[in-house]
Order: C-alpha cells, then structure tokens, then sequence
C-alpha cells in the first residue's frame, strides 16, 4: 500500500511537472522604464509573442531611467515565480550581473535585450541594435550628403549624459566613424582632436535637453552645419533652438531611433536622416529564445562575427545618397514603433 | 477704531528706529552692511549674480558678454524662474512644494491633448491647462490647511500620482512641433520671440519677469501678501491677530498650481512640442533658485525677486562653465557650493536680530 501510494505519488508529480513544463512556461521581461515608448513598443512585442506561444509573461520595469533597485527587485519576484527565462534592458549594467547570476543559477536563461551587460557574456545572449553600425550609417550619409564640404564641417555632437554609456558612446564613434573622423580610444568619446568637432553637451534624450545643448554648442560656434543627436527627441529639441536663430534650413541633423514621430520628422525635413531599429522584433525573439530553451535547452546563437544577436538597423532618409543604402520615410513609417 | 490703530502705529515705528538706532551706534561698518542685507535680502544674491556674470566675462569676452549669450541664459531658466516664483511662495509660508513640476508638464500635456485628441480650440484647451494646474495645486492646499498634513509628504504624494497620471494619460507621446505649428500655434504663444538689438526675447521670458515684478510688488503691499508672510514667520499668532490661516494656505497653493500651468504653458513654448518626459528636476531646480535667491526655508523671510536671481545664477554658472569647456560634472559641483554658501550667508544674516 505504501509502496503504491509513493509510486502513484511520484508519478503524480510527474505529470504535474511535465503539464507545468509543457502548458505553463514562464518569461519575464523587465525594462528601464515603461513610459518610454520604445520599452512599451518592446513589452508589447514580448506580450503579443508570449499569447502566441502560450507563454505565461510577467512584466516589470523601473521607476525612471537608471532605476537599478526596481530591476535587482523584479528579477528576484521572477526567481521566486520560477521564470524559465528573462529578458532584461538593465539600467545598471554591471552592477545587475549578480542578480543575472542568481537567476541562472535557479535554472533561468537570461536575454540582454537592446542594451549588453557589462560584461556582455553574463547574459546567455544578447538580442540589440549594432549602435556602432547606426552610428556609422548616419555619418557615412552625412558625409557623401555634404560632399566636398565634408571637409570643413562644424560638428555639434548631442550626446546622451556625462557617465558616457556604452550606447551613447557607440552610435558618436560610430558617426565618426562614418564621417571620417579618427576616433582614438573608441570606449569613450571627447580625446579626438579633429578640428571639425565643435563640442560635446548632454540631452537626457529628451527635447528639453537637445535644445539647451543645441543653444550652448551655438554659443560657442554659430556656425555649426553639422549636429549629430543621440535620438530624435534629442534632435527635434535641437531643430527648435536653430529654428530661433534662423539657422533651420541650412543644417544638417542625423539621429538614432526610428520612432514614428522621429520618421515623421525625416518626411517633414527636420531631421536629415536616422538609423532605425527594431525593439519590437527584439523582445519577439527573445520570447521565442525562451520557448526553444524550455522545450529542448538550446540556447541562441549570436550573429556571425557579432558577440550579440544582432536585429538590424536601417538608415531612413528622404535624400538617399550613393554608397549608403536606405529606405524612404514613407516605408520607414510602415515599421516605425511608438 | 481708527484712532487706536494709528496710535499703535506710531508706537511701531518708533520702536523700529530706535531698534535700528541702538544697533548701527554700536557696531561697526560690517555690522551695518549685515543690517542693509538683513532688510533687503535679494541683494546678496543680485551681488553674487552680478560679480559671477562679471567673471564669467572676464574670462570669455565677448563670446559671453554679448546681447546674445545674455538673453539665452534669460531663455534657459525661463521655465525654472516662473516655477521659482510658485516655489517661493510657498516657501514663505515655511512650507514646501515636491509636485511643481509635475504639475508643470501635466498641465502642458492637457493643454496639447485637449487640442489633438479632442479637437478643443486651442484658446479653451490653455483655460482647461490653467484650470487643472490650479485644481492640483487645490489638492495640495487642502491636504495641507485642512487635514493639516505637512506638506512635503502631501507633495512628495501627488508628485508621484500626477507624474503617473501624466504618463498614463499621455501615453507618453510627443506632440511634434511642426503638427502644434500647423494646426493649434496659440499653444507656442510663449515662445514668441521678438528682438532688440541683438538680444532676444521670448514672451515666456517677459512672463517670468513681470511675474515676479508682479508678485514682489502683491507680497509688499497687499493685505494678502503681508498675510503669506505673517503666517509663514508665525501661525499661531497670525492666527491671533485675525489672519485667517487656513484660506492663506489654501490660496498659496493654488496660486502656485496656476503659476505652475502657465510654466506649462511656457514649456510648449520653449520646446515647440508637448512632451511628457520634461521638466522631470523642476522641483530640485525650483528649491535651488529659491535657496541660492536667499528665501528661508523655515518661511516668512525672503524677497521672490531673490529667487529670480537665484535662477539666473545657475543659468550664468551652466552657460559660462560649459563655453569655458568645463565638464557639466563642474556645473553641479558649484551650485551645490552656492546652496550651501547661501545658507551659510543667510545663518550669517539673521544674527543681525539675535
């Protein structure tokens, strides 16, 4: 009888465990923020993957950018809720690696999406923009746009904040890059000496921003023709404080994002042209990362020659030049998030 | 009646100049200096103000003692000075407001949406904004006279729901400014410029200076601005000589919320867009100008036009130190010694009357 019961018992949980294994996956995803349409864009590409692949999703963010303590909080809540896997946009990206750890060490996969931990191999994978590469477009279009006069521009570069973070940090090399300017140490940006570099300010990323460091930048050269933005808030704070000096038509504004707004700023004419990228299709991957590793343990494969999976970008302007491929504003509308 | 009032006004006045008699006979020029700054207490920081743009121009020339540059510090702090004028306020009345800025960009993002998502007359959409400002700041008042909460938890609390409440409601969209342009350009009223010379005006930044010339002079010579002060000093006995505490109060912060909706209304001015991501540090930004302009924080000392050079201090301080090419870390580190240096100063200052 005993015997019975504990046999009938163990296969109980058998079917238990494999019924909880099979039907009640669980992800989760935690963001920066959930203001910020382009986490919202991405939680709800998660969402939407999760419904299609009966995956059970929890989701959480920070309260505000740079948020570490609600992110550390939200992936041991996912621990305790026994989460197969989780994607993860950290605010901090180093300090976050111990909770990463404990969460793999509780059986979870954790995804890096759009932002790489510090170090990059702490996640299981990396699901992100190349920031380098949509640096790289946008300068490499700036040049061939301005032509012969590539080679006395004025450069105004709206950067994100002072700590330099890694993305800030790779689409400004990146534009350099492209534009062929010699960036020295890559890791950081303002040891260049080209004298086309009128300066350096920081934006938050946001309009309010782009245009004091728009103003400040001006202050110093009026004649800048050149103002690469760290986003399209950023540059449209930036076109606002050329418009008040009656400088809008003959500068040149590049930016990084791809946001519907932004989009519609390339068909209008405010900003020249901007890198788009795809948050939705990172979470949708990652969603899917997830499901294969609960089924069969696989883990995914980042992009050859990449340490991360890279999800594209893709230069929208209005003003194609030859040598840089790109696609209208009209069609980057079609696909453009938030 | 009248009689016994004049009388006692007499006697007030004798008082204070033989108080004032006793102390210059006394003591020497530093104490007489100490007295000046002790009864006009916005002079110590139009000096700060005035030998920092001095400096400032010393070491840049012209690229910093221009119409241009000048005006553009005006433009910077515009948002931050007519928030200042609200923060001060309730400053005087030894309370303290968290949720300014919220209020601020809640009242810009209703002002954008009632237009965009509603089709609302952009002139009736404003009145709604101005409304809503004035109806959070009625919140805070009522918590504050009639619940009698203290008013950094009541702020610290609705700063939280409002900023919420603003992201939910606007979905955290922008309002493009080439869309306000085209169809509701009233919205960018504030952001008109006009020029004299090379110095560039906006509206926003002729509000921010009539405001506060408007609310120095109400605070000096109304009944109600006397009571704003009477109260922050002293409630209880403002509450004895017949001040009605409780409306004071209330009538402060609601003030303050329909100062902090024009804010608002500046902002899509500055900005040219509505976005709901701004003016997140105007109430740190607000408390700084009110600290460095020489308000006490314990209420009932200070002149409003001191906050207004305590906002142009910091716009001096962020210009000069990032055309020097300084790091913006640089930035923070000085204000953080102006707040403490104004305290200090003002320490210094109320001895006068010890």
């Amino acid at each position: 009888m005993k015997k019975f019961l504990a046999v009938s018992a163990l296969a109980l949980s058998a079917t238990a465990g494999a019924a909880f294994a099979q039907d009640d996956v669980t992800a989760c995803i935690v963001t920066k923020t959930d203001t910020n349409p382009f986490f919202v864009k991405m939680r709800e590409g998660a969402a939407s993957k999760a419904e299609e692949l009966g995956i059970n999703l929890m989701t959480f963010a920070g309260k505000y950018d740079g948020d570490h303590e609600s992110q550390a909080q939200a992936i041991e809540t996912c621990i305790a809720s026994g989460a197969k896997g989780i994607l993860l946009t950290a605010s901090d990206t180093s300090s976050i690696v111990s909770s990463v750890k404990q969460a793999q060490d509780a059986g979870a996969i954790v995804i890096a999406l759009d932002t790489p931990l510090d170090p990059a191999s702490a996640a299981n994978a990396t699901f992100a923009t190349d920031n380098f590469k949509a640096g790289e477009l946008i300068g490499q279009w700036a040049k061939a746009k301005l032509g012969d006069a590539a080679a006395d521009a004025k450069i105004a570069f709206l950067d994100l904040n002072v700590s330099q973070p890694t993305v800030g940090v790779l689409r400004d090399q990146g534009f350099m890059q492209g534009f062929g300017i010699d960036i020295k140490d890559p890791a950081r940006y303002g040891d260049e000496d080209d004298p086309r570099i009128v300066g350096h300010d920081v934006t938050q990323g946001n309009e309010e921003g782009g245009r004091k460091a728009m103003e400040n930048l001006l202050a110093q050269d009026p004649m800048i023709n050149v103002v690469y933005t760290i986003n399209e808030p950023a540059a449209a704070g930036a076109y606002e404080a050329l418009k008040s000096l009656g400088r809008e038509k003959d500068v040149l504004i590049v930016s990084v994002d791809g946001g519907c707004p932004g989009v519609q700023n390339i068909a209008d004419g405010v900003i020249g042209a901007t890198s788009q990228q795809y948050p939705l299709e990172m979470a949708s991957k990652g969603i899917e990362a997830i499901a294969q590793y609960a089924k069969d343990g696989t883990l995914p494969q980042p992009t050859e020659g990449k340490d991360f999976f890279d999800t594209g970008v893709t230069l929208v302007t209005d003003q194609p030049v030859e040598g840089v491929e790109s696609i209208d504003a009209a069609k980057g509308l079609d696909i453009c998030w938030g | 009646m009248s009689k016994s009032d004049s009388y006692e006004d007499i006697v007030k006045t004798r008082r204070e100049e033989n108080f004032a008699e006793f102390q210059d006979e006394h003591h020497g020029i530093m104490h007489r200096f100490q007295h000046t700054l002790h009864v006009t207490p916005a002079l110590v920081p139009l000096i700060v103000l005035v030998l920092s743009i001095v400096i400032f121009g010393a070491l840049l020339g012209s690229r910093f003692f221009s119409p241009f540059a000048l005006t553009l510090i005006l433009q910077q702090v515009q948002i931050v000075g007519i928030v200042a004028a609200a923060q001060s306020l309730i400053i005087l009345t030894a309370g303290i407001d968290l949720s300014v800025g919220a209020i601020t960009v809640i009242s810009s993002v209703i002002m954008g949406q009632m237009t965009f998502r509603y089709g609302i007359p952009p002139a009736i959409s404003v009145v709604i904004g101005l409304a809503f400002g004035t109806l959070c700041g009625a919140l805070n008042g009522l918590l504050i006279s009639r619940m009698k909460l203290p008013p950094f938890i009541v702020t610290l609390g609705t700063w939280q729901i409002i900023l919420a409440t603003n992201y939910l409601y606007s979905r955290n969209e922008t309002i493009r400014a080439q869309d306000i342009e085209a169809n509701a350009p009233l919205l960018q009223f504030m952001g008109t410029k006009f020029q004299l010379g090379g110095a560039v005006f906006t509206f926003g930044v002729v509000f921010m200076i009539v405001l506060m010339l408007l609310m120095a002079w109400v605070l000096r010579h109304t009944a109600w601005g006397r009571h704003v002060y009477a109260v922050g000093d002293d409630p209880e006995a403002a509450q004895l000589s017949g001040v009605n505490v409780k409306a004071t109060i209330m009538s402060v912060y609601m003030i303050a919320g329909l100062i902090c909706a024009f804010a608002g209304w500046a902002l899509i001015g500055r900005l040219g867009s509505v976005s709901p991501t701004s003016a997140y540090e105007a109430n740190i930004e607000s408390i700084t100008a009110v600290v460095i302009g020489g308000i006490s924080l314990f209420g009932g000392r200070g002149s409003i036009l001191g906050a207004l050079f305590g906002a142009l201090i910091v716009g001096v301080f962020t210009l000069g130190l990032r055309l020097l090419g300084a790091d913006a870390q640089w930035t923070y580190f000085f204000i953080g010694v102006l707040i403490i240096a104004a305290v200090a100063v003002d320490q210094w200052i109320r001895k006068v009357s010890a």
